[in-house]
């Protein structure tokens, strides 16, 4: 059986603030895997991501997630958003803002205790979530799209400013969802992050430079490390 | 338009407005202090205070609901849950009424103080109904609160935001005829007068003090209610799925 792409990305083209930011993009996105759309910043991958979840306003090209047109109002159960700024309230408890998230979206009640422990949270459950680190806010943002069990999580930079266990477990959990059937894109600057990718989107000025597993892109290039890696393919595109 | 959310959303605004102590406690006492101000303002005009005290017991809900649904609209947009909020199956409608219904309640509490204050304590006379007055003063508050949220998507700042208050709600207190009888304005001004909500709600008040319960209170709340619904509408305009 041949597996549809959960992302198909057509000729997109995005234009911000008067800037052609995504001239012209094409790549999907594999269902129940992790992908990583990796790039340095300013190169689009906030700009797509927003596409692709059909917050964006685009000037022309198409963009399907599982099978419907971006930003589909069947599509607001199934597609889980975090931004990189942890959109949720501050003067709210954790517990308050799930529970209000979660609400809307229908989730079961045991729903954001099981939330809470994905990230590791529980400890803060009741603490206003303006005084929590910035790390621990952003979890309470991903709590937040994980309430709903997403077919499809978009990630925006979700491990910045965490300690290293933390990152490790997080992408863990990533792995988990995936097993589970979720897709996830996640995007991220630090290049070490793709290693712990299933596949691999590079984007440089808006335009894709390599697609591929880690190993495939190794394999191309002849580099063990993926940073060199991705410093041949972008001079080369 | 879902029930379930309509009514967590206002849940979650009730709750962030209890847990914010200081504005609580600024929207609940500003308007009884002031009225004990105006009281002893016109100590030797007793019968000024009695003319003008019952409308302003209805205007205060107006303009402190206006600022206090602007500012939570504007956080709304600059946090970035105004956005987590339009990826997700919830309603515009949802998300207007949760707060018309948490900013209303809050007005009932706002009013009925006020209302205790001035008719209780401070001797305020009104030859009409005093539960008619709260009545008018909760259906101001939302009205406030309706423009509220419609022009702060015209704001980027807080401090902009601000300012509207006297941009907007102070030309339409001084032309609501509470200072000048509106006959007595310009005649430019006085046609102008007729488009602004607040003239229709100092109407209905002083209608409701002088005890002229008839056709033409009834006139005003219909118009106070399309101005609700109008500026709700206009407010939905400005909750955009997708920006730029």
């Amino acid at each position: 059986m041949k597996s549809y792409p959960t992302v198909e990305v057509r000729d997109l083209h995005v234009r911000r603030g008067g800037r052609l930011v995504l001239p012209g993009i094409s790549l999907e996105v594999a269902p129940g895997r992790v992908t990583g759309l990796l790039g340095p910043s300013g190169s689009g991958k906030t700009t797509l991501m927003r596409a692709i979840v059909g917050v964006q306003i685009v000037e022309s090209g198409e963009v399907t997630v599982l099978g419907r047109s971006a930003g589909a109002p069947e599509l607001r159960r199934r597609v889980g958003y975090v931004t990189q700024e942890a959109s949720v309230y501050g003067d709210l408890t954790v517990r308050e803002n799930l529970g209000y998230f979660g609400r809307i979206l229908r989730a079961l009640p045991g729903r954001v205790e099981e939330a809470l422990a994905t990230v590791a949270l529980e400890e803060r459950a009741d603490q206003i979530v303006r005084t929590l680190s910035g790390g621990e806010r952003s979890r309470v943002s991903l709590a937040t799209a994980l309430l709903g069990h997403p077919d499809l999580l978009v990630l925006d930079e979700p491990t910045v400013g965490l300690d290293p266990v933390l990152r490790r477990d997080l992408w863990r959990t990533f792995h988990d969802l995936a097993d589970g059937g979720t897709t996830l894109l996640v995007s991220s600057h630090v290049m070490d992050e793709a290693e712990r990718c299933d596949d691999l989107v590079l984007l440089r000025d808006g335009q894709v430079v390599a697609t591929g597993s880690p190993d495939e892109l190794r394999r191309r290039t002849g580099r063990e490390d993926l940073e060199e890696a991705f410093l041949v393919l972008a001079e080369a595109s | 338009m879902t029930l379930r959310i309509t009514l967590a959303t206002a849940a979650r605004v009730l709750r962030q407005v209890r847990r914010d102590r200081r504005t609580l406690a600024l929207v609940l006492l500003v308007p009884p202090l002031l009225m004990t101000l105006f009281r002893y303002v016109f100590d030797g005009q007793p019968e000024t205070f009695d003319r003008v005290g019952p409308p302003l017991v209805g205007i205060f809900p107006f303009v402190s609901l206006f600022l206090v649904a602007s500012i939570a609209m504007l956080r709304e947009r600059t946090t970035g849950t105004l956005e987590r909020l339009m990826s997700m199956p919830l309603a515009k409608l949802d998300l207007l009424l949760g707060y018309a219904i948490a900013f209303a309640l809050l007005a009932v509490a706002q009013a009925s103080l006020t209302a205790a204050v001035s008719f209780g304590l401070l001797g305020l006379d009104s030859t009409g109904p005093v539960w008619l007055v709260v009545v008018l003063a909760v259906a101001n508050a939302v009205l406030g609160m309706a423009l509220g949220l419609f022009l702060s998507a015209f704001a980027q700042t807080e401090f902009q935001a601000v300012q509207f208050m006297p941009a907007f709600v102070l030309p339409q207190v001084l032309l609501a005829g509470l200072l000048v009888p509106r006959d007595k304005m310009a005649p430019l001004l006085e046609l102008i007068s007729y488009a602004m909500p607040l003239t229709y709600a100092y109407d209905a008040l002083a209608r409701a003090t002088a005890d002229e319960l008839g056709r033409r209170l009834t006139i005003d709340v219909v118009l106070i209610c399309a101005f609700i619904v109008l500026s709700l509408v206009l407010g939905a305009t400005t909750l955009r799925r997708r920006t730029a």
